[in-house]
């Protein structure tokens, strides 16, 4: 008898049989999220309908003492969703439906598998919007972002995933469902648990509904592309955009390398000669966005910018950030492989920290492509080696590392939007003690004391937790078949 | 009872711990000693004390809070936060600033306000700690735009109830590395460890601001209002709104005592036609003025009323209020952020026990279906005694499983916060 057969019994019994994957060849396609090279084929895998569904899953591995790892869309790039070998993965892809949209309250309430952008669609027409934009959000769920806490080019002026979650119904690692947080309102009493599971990596349990804030389209939005001679000048114009006291929905640079890749790969015709581009978008009322634009243009000239466009509609406006978002994979064209790291700097150690980059790649003898949010100081350095060449993955892997070592040396973070998954749990150490991981974890022995929920994620070292919680009352539960929101 | 004056001296250093006197009382519940450590290390230090001793502590920041919640069960040692100031860090260039916990939220504006500056944090109590004011949760009118202390934290450093200090988050805006305790710390009431020194997001002080009020009558009429302006393209970094006591509600259509008030902030130019557009959609009534009215953003209860906060969907929100009103039987102001749906309300303090868990009851009931909470943020003790002040807490159990991790000797400001946590 296979060593699962009992486990995948009473999982299709639960979900039924076209919910659970057992077949090896098809569990292996989940063997890995965006981050490719960890692979670990799941036990099994299975795709709940709903959040029932997702509870009785969880309370199965509950029974059988096998750990789970929820995935949405398998977009992550720090391995969050990595399976483990003798657990259960939690496919939320057929959680896809919106279950309510309240404009005048403004909020949605979402299952996780819902993708980003598809919220947003729900409600164009009616003039409104998500926030968060993770440059995957044609494909990555809600669940995915309440995990990682998504953010994306447009957080430096709207926030992360955390400031657009008000509720949340989890599935804990005990298989209870629990409602959290305000949801239609704009908090509940007692300790703010949405906002320590938002970002908590899939560790303290599975979110089986999302309630988001939904704001108004922005009357105006205009987008600039500024061309510089040096990263540096982008980087200043940038400093003195914020220092001016405007708040410009996104700011983001490219350096030289990052465009010719962008020009290879889908022609964005940026100026010639740029060292930088400098891509930056304000939105608002029309009269404020007006105001912002012209200072914007006269801010970006003073720094040394020798071209501005400022896109004259729609399509212009996707013609700048064609090249912006194409980055990533844009790179494929001018190296067979690459390494995409996730670092964050003070806005202000911008000069510097770069040029030091651009010093450990002539020292290793790789190049380094960099695409970052200057708004943020949050910098995705590429990576770029050739894996056939004997020593040259090692090198890229080195420089990745130091880099982030280089962020937390100017008092940064070593992840501002990837988050640490498997990739990371190691570095933790080189921005945490040993005591404020432990405490940390205090909040992983409240929920989840087995370690059941994603296990091997964030922390180097789980903690012991100890004595198991308190059997919990029924008194404390909220009345039965109330709806929240 | 053993004496720990010595120990908590030591903890502090000479003259920082004293015996504590009648004022020293938490919510009525008499302490024994004040202790006022200067440094994280020190209140580290207190705390181990404290575990050694096996005595409760309560943090207390300015004290303008300080009888929120139910009273602790019983208070050791009142650890005084008020030494524990100053603005550690500040990069302007980054908008980025590091405060300690001790230090008035009114200093800390004033430390920043030369770079052009500001914590976007404008809560009821400006006399407030930073420390006290992310533990009680406090946010003014600037939340509709900025968000609350939970939203602008990012970094905060703390001293466990064992004596270990933690941190988490960083200094640096964008950061998803680790747990963001940050949050869990916010709104906790000093339940489940002590900040002692926070990071925040920073803002600028904008160019130019503009207030629009305009009579209103009814909640009914608020809602109408405010539901016009959250769709308008103008961006209100701020809508409030006052339905003071001297207006019960008269239905009959006529402009009543109450304002609803909009801040327009931004670029000069983009100021001007906003508040114009403002003005325009709040009709002939409408006036616009460079200084918020005498009420923006102060609490409408005073001392030995009961205080109520209210946090409703925005568009639900004149139902709990009719429901207040009604169940009252008395005129009960009410003001706040109509914007965010977070509103307060003053009850009489002689209001009679009984009465009082009416009032609650029907507005909980009202809130119920619709998602919300009524929360009683002070009372009289006869009052506060005898009510629920929380009403129902979603997912309490987690939240008792969190404070056993955090505090299981159950030593910080024990019973003052939900559930009896």
């Amino acid at each position: 008898m296979p060593k699962h057969a009992a486990l995948e019994e009473r999982l299709r019994d639960a979900l039924g049989a076209d919910a659970v994957v057992t077949d090896e060849a098809a569990r292996r396609t989940y063997d890995c999220d965006g981050l490719t090279h960890y692979r670990v084929t799941p036990a099994v895998v299975v795709l709940p309908a709903d959040a029932a569904q997702v509870q009785a899953t969880v309370k199965i591995c509950r029974e059988f003492g096998v750990p789970f790892v929820a995935r949405g869309s398998g977009t992550g790039l720090s391995g969050g969703a990595l399976p483990v070998a003798d657990g259960v993965l939690i496919v939320t892809s057929r959680m896809r439906r919106i279950l309510s949209v309240d404009l005048p309250n403004g909020r949605a309430v979402v299952e996780p598998g819902v993708v980003n952008l598809a919220i947003s669609k729900a409600v164009a027409d009616e003039g409104y919007f998500y926030a968060p934009d993770p440059s995957s959000q044609l494909i990555c769920s809600i669940g995915g972002n309440v995990a990682e806490n998504s953010g994306g080019a447009h957080c430096v002026k709207y926030g992360f995933t955390v400031h657009h979650v008000t509720g949340l119904e989890l599935c804990t690692p005990d298989g209870e469902l629990v409602r959290l947080g305000g949801g239609l309102a704009a908090e509940a009493p007692g300790y703010d648990l949405v906002g320590v599971v938002v970002g908590s990596e899939g560790t303290l349990g599975i979110a089986t509904k999302v309630a988001v804030k939904l704001l108004r389209s922005p009357e105006a939005v205009t987008t600039m592309l500024a061309a510089f001679r040096t990263v540096a000048d982008a980087g200043a114009a940038t400093s003195a955009i914020i220092a001016a006291g405007l708040t410009p929905a996104a700011a983001e640079i490219m350096d030289a390398l990052a465009i010719r890749a962008a020009e290879k790969a889908v022609r964005c015709s940026y100026p010639e000669g740029a060292g930088a581009v400098l891509v930056v978008e304000c939105d608002g009322p029309a009269a404020e966005v007006a105001a912002e634009q012209a200072e914007v243009v006269r801010l970006c000239h003073e720094a040394g910018a020798f071209e501005v466009r400022v896109a004259a509609d729609a399509d212009e406006r996707a013609e700048i950030w064609r090249g912006r978002k194409s980055a990533f994979a844009a790179v494929g064209r001018i190296s067979p492989n690459y390494i995409v790291q996730d670092g964050v700097i003070p806005r202000t150690a911008l000069g510097p920290v770069l040029a030091e980059i651009d010093a450990m790649a002539g020292r290793a003898g790789i190049r380094v492509a960099n695409v970052f949010h200057a708004g943020d100081g949050n910098l995705h350095p590429l990576v770029l080696y050739d894996a056939a060449k004997p020593g040259e993955y090692d090198a890229a892997e080195e420089v990745s590392g130091a880099i982030l070592d280089l962020c937390v040396s100017y008092g940064g973070s070593i992840t501002g939007e990837h988050g640490v998954g498997v990739d990371k749990a190691t570095k933790l150490p080189r921005m945490f003690s040993p005591d404020d991981l432990d405490t940390m974890q205090l909040v992983r022995c409240a929920f989840d004391p087995h370690g059941a929920a994603n296990p091997g994620k964030v922390f180097p070292t789980p903690r012991l937790c100890g004595e198991s919680p308190r059997p919990r009352s029924a008194s404390e539960m909220l009345p039965a078949g109330i709806e929240q929101w | 009872m053993v004496d720990a004056l010595p120990a908590l001296a030591a903890a502090c250093g000479d003259g920082l711990a004293r015996a504590a006197g009648p004022d020293d009382g938490v919510a009525g519940v008499p302490a024994r000693w004040v202790a006022a450590p200067a440094t994280a290390a020190d209140v580290a230090a207190v705390l181990r004390v404290a575990a050694e001793h096996d005595l409760v502590v309560v943090p207390r920041g300015s004290g303008t809070k300080l009888d929120w919640g139910r009273p602790p069960s019983t208070v050791d040692v009142v650890l005084d936060t008020g030494r524990l100031s100053g603005v550690f860090a500040h990069t302007p260039g980054d908008l980025v600033a590091t405060v300690g916990a001790g230090t008035p939220l009114r200093a800390f504006q004033e430390a920043l306000a030369p770079a052009g500056q500001r914590l976007a944090l404008d809560g009821a109590t400006p006399d407030s700690t930073v420390g006290g004011a992310l533990a009680t949760g406090e946010a003014g009118p600037l939340r509709l735009r900025f968000g609350a202390g939970r939203d602008l934290l990012i970094g905060v450093e703390f001293a466990r109830a064992d004596g270990v200090l933690a941190r988490a988050g960083g200094q640096v805006v964008k950061n998803v590395a680790g747990y963001d305790l940050g949050k869990l710390l916010c709104g906790s009431y000093g339940t489940l460890g002590i900040i002692t020194s926070a990071t925040f997001r920073l803002h600028p002080v904008p160019a130019a601001r503009s207030w629009i009020c305009r009579p209103v009558a009814t909640p009914g009429e608020v809602r109408d209002v405010v539901a016009d302006l959250l769709v308008a393209p103008v961006a209100p970094g701020a809508v409030e709104v006052d339905l003071p006591a001297a207006n019960p509600a008269p239905d009959n259509g006529s402009a009543g005592s109450g304002t609803v008030a909009v801040l327009i902030e931004g670029t000069p130019d983009g100021v001007a036609a906003r508040a114009e557009a403002v003005a325009r959609l709040l009709g002939p009534e409408a006036s616009t003025v460079d200084k918020p009215p005498e009420w923006w953003g102060r609490y409408p209860f005073g001392a030995g009323d009961i205080a109520l906060k209210l946090v409703m969907p925005i568009a639900e929100q004149h139902a709990a209020v009719y429901a207040l009103h009604d169940a009252a039987g008395v005129p009960v102001p009410v003001r706040g952020s109509a914007g965010t749906g977070v509103l307060f309300a003053a009850l009489p303090g002689d209001t009679p026990a009984d009465r009082v868990t009416a009032v609650l009851d029907a507005v909980r009931g009202v809130l119920v279906g619709r998602g919300g909470s009524c929360v009683v943020l002070s009372a009289p003790p006869a009052v506060r005694d005898a009510v629920d002040l929380w009403g129902p807490v979603p997912g309490l159990d987690l939240m008792r499983r969190v404070k056993d991790q955090f505090d299981p000797r159950r030593r910080l400001s024990p019973g003052r916060f939900v559930g009896g946590l």
